[in-house]
């Protein structure tokens, strides 16, 4: 065991000790964050110029799904985190204040989080009405935000604007504003079927700071070749973390009821197929996607074919780990709808309820067969 | 073309500025055209001067202003009419 992995193993216990009570509770996952603070896990992507691990994509969706598994609350947490610093690795690392910012996390281990919903805008990500407020070499900036997840918790906080206060809403920039310039005020329950660790308040934010803490690039192009993409990568791997402990809790159960039975028939075995299948591809797809995502960093632009992909890759995943959880509550039947036991699926049925919300899947299929339709076929027609 | 291309913009770019602010180098991203809504310029721009884009054209570089969308036109139209 290197030391990584078993820095790995004792996070995941902490995370698997703690899930039920972050989950019956509504509670922030502390403990587990404290032990992804110790084992120096919230800066592994930061580049090792910088201080951190500069870990790959692919190795910290392993680590999300790892997570997942044990605690999806935690997962999404993680990789929520993960999200923010790969923004600012791929936009703003070369700008001197993003690039101290990005030393003090890999450093001081701090937490990111996003704020870019907003109460007059939603859930549109690429729409922003609150703008900085700029005043010599510094800006103001108060946003309303429906959901932030774990604010109270977080160092620092990304949050999208519009450029100016005359710019059209669709012409946004990113902020990092830092926890001390920030008052945050949280002004909504977060009472949730599931996912409920990661604490996704209703926030009333009121920040200050240096101009230069504007992210100079268009928040358009950050949306488009990171923030979306990296999303849909992260949130899959945690996605494909929970189903995969859905579906292991239903296979342990199957060989105790098989043990008990003497006998390897069981009316609910046949589910297991279609869990496996579906993992498998869930598995597959994630690494196939990660492996495009990768391939088109080094292009000048985006293309409406990667993002269409990237968008089905979300719609399906999503979908994919709801169906195992649904199977694996049939397969371990009482046992897997009764909380507390080894069996118990509820939370992971409950927590994989967001995956379709987070970016509804109705607006993300409309969306993309918009850009599928733009889509030409690669061989000539007669 | 000019003028063609700046009525597809206007009618279908879902920009959120007025239309006098609209100018032939104006960023359309910046005036507030989505990814979505290039979709819509494009179909009637194909549509308007009997083209096709190809899958290479599909970028935001294709779509920036009313410059670009007339050099791919005419790029477009120098293909078709060339042996």
């Amino acid at each position: 065991m290197n030391a990584f992995t078993g820095h790995l193993s004792a996070i995941l216990a902490v995370a698997s000790k703690n899930a039920a009570a972050v989950d019956q509770t509504g509670c922030f996952p502390n403990e587990t964050l404290s032990a992804l603070r110790q084992a120096r896990l919230l800066g592994s992507m930061v580049p090792r110029t910088m201080g951190g691990d500069g870990v790959s994509l692919s190795a910290a969706m392993e680590t999300c799904q790892a997570l997942g598994a044990c605690c999806g609350a935690s997962g999404m947490i993680l990789a929520m985190h993960q999200i923010q610093i790969a923004c600012l690795v791929s936009h703003a690392q070369h700008h001197p204040w993003h690039q101290a910012l990005l030393r003090r996390i890999a450093g001081e281990q701090l937490l990111l989080a996003s704020v870019t919903s907003e109460a007059t805008t939603g859930g549109n990500l690429r729409t922003s009405d609150c703008a900085p407020v700029l005043d010599g070499e510094r800006f103001r900036i108060s946003k309303e935000a429906p959901t932030v997840s774990y604010a109270s918790k977080a160092d620092v906080l990304l949050v999208t604007a519009r450029r100016a206060e005359d710019a059209p809403r669709s012409d946004q920039r990113l902020i990092a504003v830092l926890r001390e310039d920030a008052q945050v005020e949280v002004v909504g329950e977060w009472d949730t079927l599931g996912m409920r660790g990661t604490c996704s308040h209703a926030v009333s934010l009121r920040a200050e700071g240096l101009n230069c803490q504007i992210l100079e690039e268009e928040f358009g192009e950050i949306a488009e070749r990171t923030m979306v993409p990296v999303s849909h990568l992260l949130w899959g791997a945690v996605w494909t973390g929970i189903a995969g402990d859905a579906e292991a809790r239903a296979r342990a159960w199957l060989r105790r009821s098989m043990r008990q039975n003497g006998s390897t028939s069981h009316p609910a075995a046949y589910h297991l197929t279609e869990m496996s299948g579906l993992l498998r591809t869930m598995r597959a797809r994630l690494h196939d996607a990660t492996a495009c995502f990768e391939a088109a960093r080094g292009a000048p632009e985006g293309s409406p074919a990667q993002a269409a992909d990237t968008n089905l890759l979300k719609v399906d995943l999503s979908e994919a780990a709801l169906r195992v959880a649904l199977l694996a509550m049939r397969v371990c039947g009482m046992a897997g709808y009764r909380n507390g036991t080894e069996f118990s699926v509820g939370r992971h049925l409950r927590d994989l309820q967001s995956a379709p919300l987070m970016i509804h899947n109705d607006r993300i299929a409309a969306d993309t067969a918009t850009l599928l339709v733009a889509q030409r076929s690669a061989f000539p027609r007669g | 073309m000019e003028t063609e291309i700046t009525k597809i913009v206007l009618r279908s770019a879902n920009l959120s500025v007025p239309d006098e602010e609209l100018h032939r180098n104006s960023d359309l991203f910046a005036l507030g055209m989505s990814s979505l809504a290039t979709v819509d310029v494009m179909l009637a721009i194909e549509n308007a001067f009997d083209v096709e884009f190809s899958n290479e054209h599909l970028c935001r570089k294709t779509f920036r202003s009313i410059d670009s969308l007339m050099s791919v036109v005419t790029e477009l139209k120098q293909e078709q009419t060339s042996p």
